[in-house]
């Protein structure tokens, strides 16, 4: 059976001014208006966001799951790359 | 004040009923919603409803209480009163039939919805005001939806088109007492607290036809009026309706959650 399904969209939220966009899921829609609409019905009924991006999920480019290996596993061994040696003030949040 | 007072409280049950049947109809599609993400949406905006009319009818028990023994609660009033004693529009009892009519019904009656409670944001009576205020935001979204779903199939395939047209066809004679006030209506306008419903028709009418003309659907041009919801005369549909949404409190009087 053919059937023509909605394309699937890919959508994102700011809860909060200030924060980044972040992933919450994704959702069928004909379109971005109605993606965004369809977003604002299933990902923030409970007061969840102020902002809305949605994309479509055949536009994001990903990396390949066979790639792990060389993309991510060079990382594994430098730890002086991470900033735990300073010492943050206090009170800062989302650094 | 007697008079006053139940004019208020006939006033406030026809707003929370017609929030209150129609939400009940939307209810009537969770889980048959033609996709997942419309299940969600349009169940959303029945409890958008399903809330407003709880507001008014606390009110209305509130308003009641002053010529009556005593006020009745949300649930006596939503779930106690027979078909006679409802004050919804006609429209807002219509059965579901496919999407298109549901969203031709909503569109009708959003629209209206919109302008009223626009109008009662004025209204001299604070409370009526405030809850105006509250439910006018959300009203705002469900018309922006509706009128996106009657343009969509309006302008869509042949058969949309098509479903759409005869939706809006057989909705219409039920959109003619919305703008018919009654001596009620009058006198609460009079006092500055109800709105002008008949000076509503022409903005509903600019916008509806606006709508239309971009969804390339047209205008009904029959003038015939189905009216009586506001005096409790419904077409057959509210009665089957009322079965099934009133069973559990007829059946085990007093059942809470």
């Amino acid at each position: 059976m053919s059937r023509n399904e909605w394309p699937l969209w890919e959508i994102f939220i700011r809860s909060q001014h200030g924060l980044a966009h972040k992933h919450v899921g994704s959702l069928h829609a004909p379109d971005a208006e109605m993606a965004v609409k369809n977003a604002r019905d299933v990902y923030t009924r409970r007061n969840e966001g102020v902002s809305i991006w949605v994309v479509k999920s055949e536009d994001i480019t990903a990396t390949a799951p066979g790639d792990k290996t060389p993309l991510f596993d060079p990382a594994a061994s430098k730890v002086y790359r991470h900033p735990t040696f300073f010492p943050m003030p206090e009170g800062v949040k989302h650094l | 004040m007697n008079d006053a007072d139940r004019r208020r409280f006939e006033f406030l049950l026809r707003l929370a009923d017609s929030d209150l049947v129609l939400a009940q109809r939307l209810g009537e599609w969770v889980g048959h919603g033609p996709v997942l993400e419309e299940d969600i949406a349009l169940t959303n905006v029945g409890l958008d409803l399903l809330g407003q009319a709880r507001l008014w009818f606390a009110y209305a028990g509130e308003v009641e209480a002053r010529f009556a023994d005593r006020g009745r609660t949300e649930d006596e009033l939503a779930f106690l009163r027979d078909g006679g004693e409802f004050r919804n529009l006609l429209l807002a009892e219509q059965p579901n039939g496919s999407y298109a009519d549901t969203m031709a019904r909503q569109f009708l009656f959003d629209v209206w919805h919109g302008l009223v409670l626009g109008s009662l944001i004025l209204s001299g009576d604070e409370r009526i005001a405030e809850i105006a205020a509250k439910a006018r935001k959300e009203a705002t979204y469900h018309v922006e939806r509706s009128a996106d779903w009657v343009i969509r199939l309006g302008d869509g395939t042949e058969e949309s088109h098509a479903r759409m047209q005869s939706a809006i066809d057989d909705l219409w004679m039920y959109t003619g007492e919305m703008f018919e006030p009654d001596a009620t209506d009058r006198a609460l306008a009079g006092e500055g607290i109800g709105c002008d419903l008949a000076a509503l028709a022409a903005p509903w009418r600019e916008t509806v036809e606006a709508v239309l003309r971009e969804a390339t659907l047209a205008v009904p041009k029959t003038s015939a009026v189905q009216r009586g919801g506001r005096r409790g005369v419904h077409t057959e549909h509210l009665g089957h309706m009322l079965a099934t949404m009133q069973w559990l409190q007829r059946a085990y009087p007093g059942a809470q959650w």
